[in-house]
């Protein structure tokens, strides 16, 4: 891990920047661990982002200074079950994301089915995650009207990412299916709550396939 | 029947409030929690309730209830200024009041300021989710907003107050923000900074519990494109492609992809919850 750099968020909260995605997986596994440990007193949110970690409340100044000189081991990949997500793929806009990737529609349920994904972050919603797992070329622009409603449990890719809306809400992602069970993605009941939670492994598996 | 209230006038925005739910934030959870954190403690304590007891956050209409049950319960109304009553009689704001089991308690509109609190001995009860009885009105979480109709429960009552009486602060006629610079200043020009620590900017109409939205020039960013998602803090000063300034207060996002150019701290943003559209806003160098 080449850059770590870290900025002030106010008084109480520092941003690590690192060079990529896959280091801020790194770094917050690592932040993770040294939490854990007792080491990072006071500190209550550790929020990955796309290129960063946030750590809210932390109590002391110096810590910046210790995290610019970390050595972080790369993410340990494959480790633990993968989250298994039902979908059908017959979303809207399969055509268009089929356009842009350069192949047969009937193709993009195919290349999306056997790539594993990972949860990079989460946001926008409780229960959304942004994965990550497409290659770099497989990227799709926004729509550029966003849509007014998207239903719950729409599956959808932006930019490098793919995400399954928790509930209904307005959006402007690409829309390539929808899973039946869109209950499971998020209940506040349930420990933990998010079905899809920072640094899981993740598969889709076409409906009727599973098993 | 068990102590609780009913609501008789729900007002325009009514939501039930304790300190929020922290340490979710990675999931997508907002904090949520009162809006003005020191009116709420003041008001818990005035009632004998431990500080992070749930309590009603009114929006400058303010509310009524009535409470249910044969018992009198202990109450009071702080945050924003209005005139206080019980079953019509004028009572005391900011001072607990004792509002007997079938009363009325009435929060009238804002004189001064805009959130107001209705703290109740025993604190409001309603479910909790994920440790908190916060409304959050970014994500649904939590009890929804008060309508007429909706019954609450009450907890125990704790002992007697300590205190009958408390400074409240006062609204003050220009808001304040000291502002911590970063993380993304870098991405603003040095005219726009400048601009941000000098010029005259006011309340906008437009601003609700996810942020304070502002009027004024707007900043102009030093580089273009999207920044990457990244986590956000409560009182981060966020600047979308208009240029001008929205501060976050306890509803917001967790992650966010518009630039923040610095960060005001937390004991600021009570002042923040009770600025009425229209007052003068400067920020300055913290």
């Amino acid at each position: 891990m080449s850059g770590i750099r870290v900025l002030e968020a106010g008084p109480r909260a520092l941003l690590v920047e690192l060079d990529s995605g896959e280091d801020a997986e790194a770094f917050h596994a690592e932040l993770l661990r040294s939490r854990a440990a007792g080491e990072l007193p006071g500190v209550r949110e550790i929020v990955p982002g796309a290129r960063t970690v946030l750590l809210d409340g932390v109590e002391d100044r110096a810590l910046a200074g210790r995290l610019r000189s970390w050595t972080v081991p790369p993410p340990s990949r494959g480790a633990g079950e993968a989250v298994e997500i039902p979908v059908v793929y017959d979303g809207p806009d399969l055509a268009d994301v089929a356009e842009v990737w350069g192949v047969a529609v009937d193709e993009v349920p195919r290349i999306h089915a056997r790539t594993e994904f990972r949860v990079a972050f989460c946001g926008f919603a409780p229960g959304f995650g942004y994965l990550t797992g497409l290659p770099g070329h497989l990227g799709v622009p926004r729509r550029t009207t966003p849509r007014t409603r998207v239903p719950a449990g729409a599956l959808a890719l932006a930019g490098p990412y793919t995400g399954v809306y928790p509930r209904p809400s307005p959006g402007g992602w690409q829309l390539i299916g929808r899973t039946p069970e869109p209950d499971a993605l998020w209940d506040p009941g349930r420990e933990p709550a998010a079905l899809l939670t920072p640094g899981a492994r993740v598969r889709f598996v076409p409906a009727g396939v599973r098993g | 029947m068990s102590a609780g209230i009913e609501v008789v006038r729900a007002g325009a925005l009514t939501t039930v409030q304790d300190e929020g739910r922290t340490g979710w934030a990675h999931l997508g959870v907002p904090r949520a929690g009162a809006l003005d954190g020191p009116a709420r403690r003041l008001a818990n304590r005035l009632v004998g309730n431990a500080p992070d007891a749930a309590v009603l956050e009114t929006t400058l209409t303010g509310c009524a209830v009535r409470v249910t049950g044969t018992r009198t319960v202990l109450a009071v109304v702080g945050g924003a200024g209005c005139r206080v009553t019980v079953d019509g009689r004028p009572v005391a704001w900011g001072a607990p009041v004792r509002v007997p089991g079938g009363a009325v308690l009435e929060a009238g509109p804002a004189v001064h300021g805009v959130r107001g609190y209705l703290a109740f001995a025993g604190g409001l009860e309603p479910e909790p989710v994920l440790g908190s009885r916060s409304a959050d009105l970014l994500s649904g979480l939590g009890p929804p907003v008060l309508r007429e109709g909706d019954v609450l429960p009450l907890g125990r009552p704790g002992g007697a107050p300590r205190v009958d009486t408390v400074p409240w602060p006062g609204v003050p006629a220009e808001l304040v923000l000291p502002l911590h610079p970063g993380p993304r200043d870098s991405w603003f020009t040095g005219e726009a900074l400048r601009t941000l620590t000098t010029a005259a900017y006011r309340v906008s109409e437009r601003s609700n519990r996810i942020g304070l939205r502002t009027e004024g020039p707007a900043l102009r960013r030093a580089r273009d494109g999207e920044l990457p998602s990244e986590g956000m803090v409560l009182g981060a000063v966020q600047v979308p492609p208009d240029g001008l300034p929205v501060v976050f207060l306890n509803d917001h996002p967790t992650t966010g992809g518009y630039p923040v150019v610095g960060v005001v701290a937390e004991a600021a943003l009570a002042g923040a919850a009770q600025a009425v559209p229209g007052t003068p806003v400067r920020f300055v160098r913290a």
